[in-house]
């Protein structure tokens, strides 16, 4: 039988994508964890890291998850119990939805749909909510005051964010990211289409306020005042132990990971190479569909993930690179840095996509 | 043997489709449920955050029936602005001013007769002209996709541009407002 002929019921899809989205989310931040917190910060201060469990360390992370498991879960005596036990998943769940419209290939994408990014976007919010809730519920003043630091932290950072996709969202003409990762293939730069389009040309300013964005929503250093460790011991995370602080653990290191996919769809180019390239390898050929839609080749719903996956180390690579490297923001800084810096920029930034788009 | 299952398991729901089965009108009536219940819980809880929180559950509620009319867009919207915006700064708030955890007693609110009657009140009002507008009307369900984000930008942007125009003034004149009333000097 020929492979293609397989159909798949509604919930056997279903079922099949609800793995695949643990593998994406869940698989992806345990590498990650390894490469960037255990080996790249040791190797930047001059130590080995981790050696002993596994060759070169590689099982620590498994022993680390271990450990967590199998710890006491301490829910503090005054605390609100349900709020406090909730919060982890709140924060979980944000970044599961966050993870569904990504796409790493023609098809290779759990749901395509039509508000794409612009989904993306506001769903990222609601980890805004079970910080809130964990800082609040804990009943200690660190993790309070570590709360509500992240909250105004992340209502400052989230409008740099959303403006910098618009300019991306005004070139590409959709919210759709599968039509952003197409305008990104089709584009041309003067007339020249031998590298296509990646938006990282033309939104260079987008993208940096994009990472630096990403930075602060993720809470790294340098903008980790909401769990700076020398003021408010870890913030809202203080009073977690075992199991739900491993969540919060897997949960920053995988929004991190699904951050940087989002990021390589939208400046870099995503699942794709450019067209000229399609046309130089014969199995990569574009064909046209009847009703003039482009179908691109199947291979690239293989080849599509690891081109998504190499550009979503490098950009985590930065993203650690700067965490591990500056040192920490004032609060009064960090809230300068974007009301007064980031957004002016973000929206001139619009203003010039948009006259650009209009006059070419 | 799976495949024959999954036969009997599709004949099944057709069938069921065919008597007026549907899930979009269970998936509704489930998230009806917990909305009225989260609504309810919220009046009448004894904790500031706790309705707040409740108040979030309403709003993602609303949030899920319009993913099940296939309205995307507003779905989307209702994320970002309503949980995402107002309910972050509501709950920041109230934390930042009264973040008691467990019972408080002065949360009674003895006028509360008014406020059930003025809910009673826009329920009535707000059914009747459902029902007098859209009698036995039905969501097409043949055809049943969702509403691409151009068609709705289209409407904004022809039908209704001054409508939105005005309230993006409103808007800003709001912002300028609060922004007159908080500066000192």
């Amino acid at each position: 039988m020929m492979l293609a002929a397989i159909e798949f019921a509604y919930w056997q899809t279903t079922i099949f994508k609800l793995i695949l989205a643990l593998v994406v989310v869940l698989g992806a931040a345990g590498p990650s964890v390894y490469i960037y917190l255990f080996k790249m910060v040791s190797f930047m201060q001059s130590r080995l890291g981790p050696m002993e469990a596994g060759p070169y360390g590689s099982m620590q992370l498994l022993a680390e998850v271990g450990k967590s498991a199998q710890k006491e879960d301490i829910v503090p005596e005054r605390a609100d119990r349900f709020v406090f036990k909730a919060a982890p998943y709140v924060v979980l769940i944000s970044t599961f939805l966050l993870a569904l419209v990504v796409p790493f290939g023609p098809d290779a994408v759990f749901v395509d749909l039509d508000v794409g990014i612009f989904f993306a976007l506001a769903v990222s919010s609601i980890s805004v909510i079970g910080i809130l809730m964990a800082g609040w519920a804990s009943a200690s003043k660190y993790s309070l005051l570590g709360g509500l630091r992240a909250a105004g932290q992340l209502i400052a950072y989230e409008l740099p964010l959303v403006l910098a996709v618009v300019g991306v969202v005004i070139q590409a003409g959709s919210l759709n990211m599968q039509k952003i990762v197409d305008a990104q293939i089709q584009g041309e730069i003067f007339g020249q289409s031998v590298i296509g389009n990646p938006f990282i040309l033309t939104q260079i300013i987008g993208f940096f306020i994009f990472m630096i964005a990403v930075q602060a929503e993720l809470t790294q250093v340098p903008f980790d005042m909401p769990i700076a460790e020398s003021e408010l011991v870890s913030g809202y995370m203080t009073e977690y132990s075992g199991f739900r602080f491993l969540m919060f653990f897997i949960g920053e290191f995988a929004t991190a990971n699904i951050f940087a996919f989002m990021a390589s769809v939208l400046f870099l180019g995503g699942w794709g190479v450019p067209q000229s390239l399609m046309d130089a390898i014969p199995g990569l050929a574009t064909e046209i569909g009847v009703d003039g839609n482009i179908i691109y080749s199947n291979a690239f719903n293989v080849i599509g993930p690891i081109i998504m996956l190499a550009k979503m180390f490098a950009l985590t690579f930065i993203i650690y690179w700067v965490r591990f490297t500056f040192p920490r923001f004032r609060e009064d800084q960090l809230q300068k840095f974007a009301w007064k810096v980031l957004i002016p920029l973000a929206l001139v930034n619009i203003a010039i996509t948009g006259v650009l788009k209009v006059v070419f | 043997m799976i495949a024959s299952l999954l036969e009997i398991g599709l004949a099944q729901t057709q069938e069921l489709s065919s008597v007026g089965f549907d899930l979009v009108n269970v998936f509704f009536g489930l998230i009806a449920v917990v909305a009225i219940a989260a609504a309810l819980k919220m009046v009448s809880t004894a904790n500031v955050v706790h309705a707040a929180l409740y108040l979030l559950v309403v709003l993602s509620s609303v949030a899920a029936v319009y993913v099940l009319l296939g309205a995307e867009f507003a779905a989307a919207t209702q994320v970002l602005v309503y949980l995402g915006a107002i309910m972050v700064l509501m709950l920041f708030g109230v934390m930042l001013t009264r973040a008691k955890i467990g019972k408080e007693t002065d949360l009674d609110y003895e006028h509360r007769w008014v406020g059930v009657l003025v809910g009673i009140l826009m329920f009535a009002v707000m059914g009747y002209s459902l029902i007098e507008e859209f009698g036995d009307q039905k969501i097409p369900n043949d055809n049943y996709a969702p509403i691409q984000t151009e068609a709705v930008a289209n409407e904004i942007f022809s039908t209704y541009i001054v409508p939105f125009e005005a309230l993006s003034v409103l808007l800003l004149a709001a912002l300028i407002g609060a922004v007159v009333v908080a500066r000192k000097d």
